[in-house]
């Protein structure tokens, strides 16, 4: 009991040093001192503690998966056209594309064709004269994935853009995208501009029938009736040929100017060198014509061209504010999102709110540690006071591990700690109940002392271990702010049972050695 | 100045804890069924986390009157949207909309924009919480799984630390303690939210401590008292331990306590369930676990304890 080992001693001082080292920072903050270095930082405040949003993303990947065989089907008509094999019947069924061919050796040849199409695809005869054209799960599955990657890629660049400041944006689950912006409270901006997937194209107007005649339905193949984007001057609707001149994907550069005509805010924009050839031919060979520009399905705006326009730029007028037209040249030099994202979910919290609440949480622990602190003298006296000493040194413990571990203390994070406080002394009611019983048994004051803390740690250990698995499930489970809980809750169970147990048990021997009593003072 | 106030605590206890078991079966089982019965029939006040819909507070400017809000927003045609004061001042409103049947998940980001723009300027937004449909289905499912994998994760502990006769009381405890925490919030129909379901997980890891520790010293007993009958074993390894079990629940409850009591409004259904959780658990593990284990058929000499018997008497 008296003997502790060199190495011991200096392990339990070398960990109580790093602790109060690394916990210092939380303590210093609040006087005003923020130079710190990076590595010795207060802990990080949750978005609901310091104010900021926090949005959930969810990638519609089942519109890439769409696209992909929507894709297929066409190449497919242009595969079996070109090799002149009779087909008819071409659709997609489900998650495959289904073709019928008759001629049974149109069918042999078509599946060799059809093959070379794509190594990701399988080709099968089923039937009489069925062909079904399949992607592999894992085609499929990369092909969700890349476009969840660069969905995060283009949000990433579009947020920075936008001016946000120490945005963090991250992958949750197959499909989903956090983002977190501090301090930002309301990010009507920021879900304007991750709300459109941006996909800019140029098409030519078709200009034989009119848009009233097509409300009719009588749009001509090839085209498409497309509406005005919302607050553009001019027609409501638009005939628009369904051949792309040039898409947005050929741009390099586009910014927010004016027009010097008339002051109006444009969006000015440049192709590369493919796009401004594709541009100029376009716009050679329809002099007079309209062109329009059209956004995710929406038409800007629809200029006659007057003349070719060979430098591979131009500008974009379409009614704009000042503020329309920095978001639509910041949307396209971030580039399109390769499928919608739909905003799940949104949680802001204003500056004050994060303060009552900090206030608050800060209340409750101190009132919490006061109550507990105490409790623990009336019933133990000094051993009350080794108890609370240990307790101190849990709380420094836990606020230097969340600052290690890059943890994030949330509003139930604190509740953790606070919670936290009132089970780690439990160990040391255990320890001081048996070393009562095992003195009254007739054992003498450092026998039973030594017999309390080997006797108690079994059960120390099983009834913290129940509270850590459901602590760890919980964070596995949980989300948002309630995970913060789940860490503090964890991690100070952890350094309970060190400073509960070895602390305590160190402090105990040292008193020991000093007063050297004949009965225990509990 | 250094006194120990447990010194003026009778050392011993010699309280007959299994002669009220009944009185306590019936009551525990009264409360269970009681809570079952209302999470059946009335269900919870889910919170915005699971129910989905938007959920908005904010600072009201000078002079301007809650039925003034209420005109502006019922003027959007939103569906139902609940506006209330809070605090003392009255200058602080909450607006809350319900999931609105047929939406998707950006109609409801419309109407934030919406209900922002009829306000117009001078609010100051404290909060702003908006959950689609799909997320909020998520969490409840999530939640269920958590909660009953940590109650089975402990069951099975306790099984393999100790005997399945043991696991069968605490798991009786356990379901008493989590399903009367969640039946405080139907009966009383209190906001029951995400946080809440982290204090049910935490009710579930922490009520069983006082089991443990009454099991462990059960177990003691059983080697040392090999003749003694399994009743006065029980109440005797009650009463050993009868200090500790209610000094490290107070800790703990004088901790959720002040949670309570300081922690505001946004941890107040979470608090409120942990404090229960504590008062149930420690009551649970008198009253619950340990009485089962007079009917679990509990084994009195197997060959752990007669080797433990056997090392015990060589010289």
């Amino acid at each position: 009991m008296l003997y502790f080992a060199k190495w011991k001693i200096g392990l339990i001082l070398a960990v109580c040093v790093a602790g109060i080292f690394y916990a210092l920072p939380n303590l210093m903050a609040p006087l005003g001192k923020h130079d710190f270095p990076s590595w010795w930082q207060p802990v990080n405040l949750g978005l609901d503690l310091q104010g900021g949003s926090h949005l959930l993303l969810e990638v519609a990947v089942d519109d890439v998966v769409k696209e992909q065989l929507n894709g297929l089907v066409e190449s497919t008509r242009t595969t079996l056209r070109e090799q002149k094999i009779v087909y008819r019947d071409l659709s997609l069924d489900g998650q495959t594309v289904v073709v019928r061919i008759p001629d049974a050796a149109g069918r042999d040849a078509a599946i060799g064709q059809l093959s070379k199409l794509d190594q990701a695809i399988t080709v099968k005869a089923e039937g009489d004269d069925l062909v079904r054209l399949a992607y592999t799960a894992q085609a499929l599955n990369d092909r969700k994935q890349a476009a969840v990657k660069q969905s995060i890629e283009i949000v990433r660049r579009r947020i920075d853009e936008s001016g946000t400041r120490e945005p963090t944006i991250q992958r949750q689950g197959a499909d989903r995208i956090i983002v977190e912006l501090p301090g930002e409270s309301d990010p009507e901006r920021v879900k304007r501009l991750i709300g459109k997937t941006a996909k800019l194209n140029f098409h030519m107007v078709d200009s034989s029938v009119s848009p009233e005649d097509a409300l009719r339905g009588r749009v001509p193949p090839g085209s498409r009736l497309l509406p005005a984007a919302e607050g553009s001057h001019g027609p409501k609707q638009y005939v628009v040929k369904r051949a792309v001149e040039v898409g947005g994907d050929r741009l390099t550069d586009a910014s927010a100017t004016f027009q010097s005509t008339n002051n109006e805010p444009v969006v000015s924009f440049r192709f590369d060198s493919i796009g401004g050839r594709r541009f100029g031919e376009a716009t050679t060979k329809n002099v007079g014509q309209q062109l329009a520009i059209v956004l995710d399905d929406q038409v800007i705006s629809a200029p006659v061209v007057r003349e070719p326009i060979l430098g591979g730029s131009g500008v974009i007028s379409g009614s704009f504010t000042v503020q329309g037209a920095q978001d639509l040249a910041l949307l396209l030099r971030a580039g399109a999102l390769p499928a919608p994202l739909t905003v799940l979910e949104e949680r802001s919290v204003g500056p004050g709110l994060g303060q009552d609440s900090i206030q608050a949480g800060a209340a409750a622990s101190v009132i919490g540690l006061v109550v507990v602190v105490v409790f623990m003298m009336l019933c133990y006296g000094m051993f009350g006071l080794i108890a609370n000493v240990a307790l101190v040194l849990n709380l420094v413990l836990l606020l230097a591990c969340l600052q290690l571990l890059g943890a994030t203390l949330t509003l139930p994070g604190i509740a953790g700690i606070v919670l936290t406080m009132g089970m780690a002394v439990d160990a040391n009611v255990l320890i001081y109940e048996r070393m009562r019983e095992e003195e009254r048994a007739g054992r003498g004051a450092l026998n039973a002392a030594e017999s309390g803390f080997r006797h108690a740690f079994g059960t120390i250990f099983d009834s913290n271990i129940t509270t850590l698995a459901a602590a760890v499930l919980l964070f596995f489970f949980g989300t948002g702010p309630v995970r913060g809980f789940a860490v503090t809750l964890s991690l100070g169970i952890i350094t309970s049972m060190f400073t509960a147990t070895m602390f305590t048990r160190f402090l105990v021997s040292l008193w020991f050695r000093r007063a050297r009593p004949k009965t225990l003072p509990i | 100045m250094m006194i120990s106030l447990l010194k003026f605590l009778p050392q011993e206890f010699t309280i007959d804890f299994m002669r009220r078991r009944w009185i306590g079966f019936i009551f525990s089982a009264a409360l269970t069924l009681a809570s079952l019965v209302s999470i059946a029939v009335q269900g919870f006040n889910f919170g915005i986390d699971f129910s989905g819909g938007v959920l908005i507070e904010a600072e009201v400017p000078e002079g301007v009157h809650v039925s003034d809000i209420r005109a502006k927003v019922s003027s959007l045609d939103l569906g139902e949207v609940a506006v209330t004061t809070l605090g003392e001042t009255g200058r602080e409103v909450s607006l809350r909309l319900g999931q609105p049947k047929d939406s998707d998940e950006k109609s409801e980001m419309r109407a934030v924009a919406k209900i922002k723009e009829v306000l117009g300027e001078g609010y100051t937004y404290k909060r702003v919480d908006v959950v689609g449909p799909k997320v909020g289905g998520e969490l409840i499912q999530d939640g269920v799984y958590a909660i009953l994998g940590a109650m089975a994760i402990i069951g099975i502990y306790i099984w393999i630390r100790f005997e399945w006769q043991y696991s069968i009381g605490a798991m009786l405890g356990l379901i008493h303690d989590v399903v009367t925490a969640a039946g405080i919030f139907s009966i009383f129909q209190i906001e029951f939210d995400l946080t809440v379901v982290a204090a049910l997980l935490t009710v579930a890891g922490y009520s069983i401590n006082d089991t443990v520790v009454q099991f462990d010293r059960v177990r003691e007993n059983l080697r040392r008292y090999k003749k003694m009958e399994l009743y006065d074993l029980l109440n005797r390894s009650l009463n050993e331990v009868f200090t500790r079990t209610l000094l490290t629940s107070t800790t703990t409850f004088l901790a959720a306590a002040s949670l309570l009591a300081f922690g505001g409004d946004v941890l107040r259904g979470f608090s409120l369930a942990v404090t229960w959780g504590v008062i149930a658990g420690t009551y649970s593990s008198f009253y619950m676990a340990l009485p089962t284990l007079l009917y679990t058929g509990l084994r009195r000499d197997d060959s752990e304890d007669a080797e433990v018997a056997k090392t015990d008497a060589m010289p």
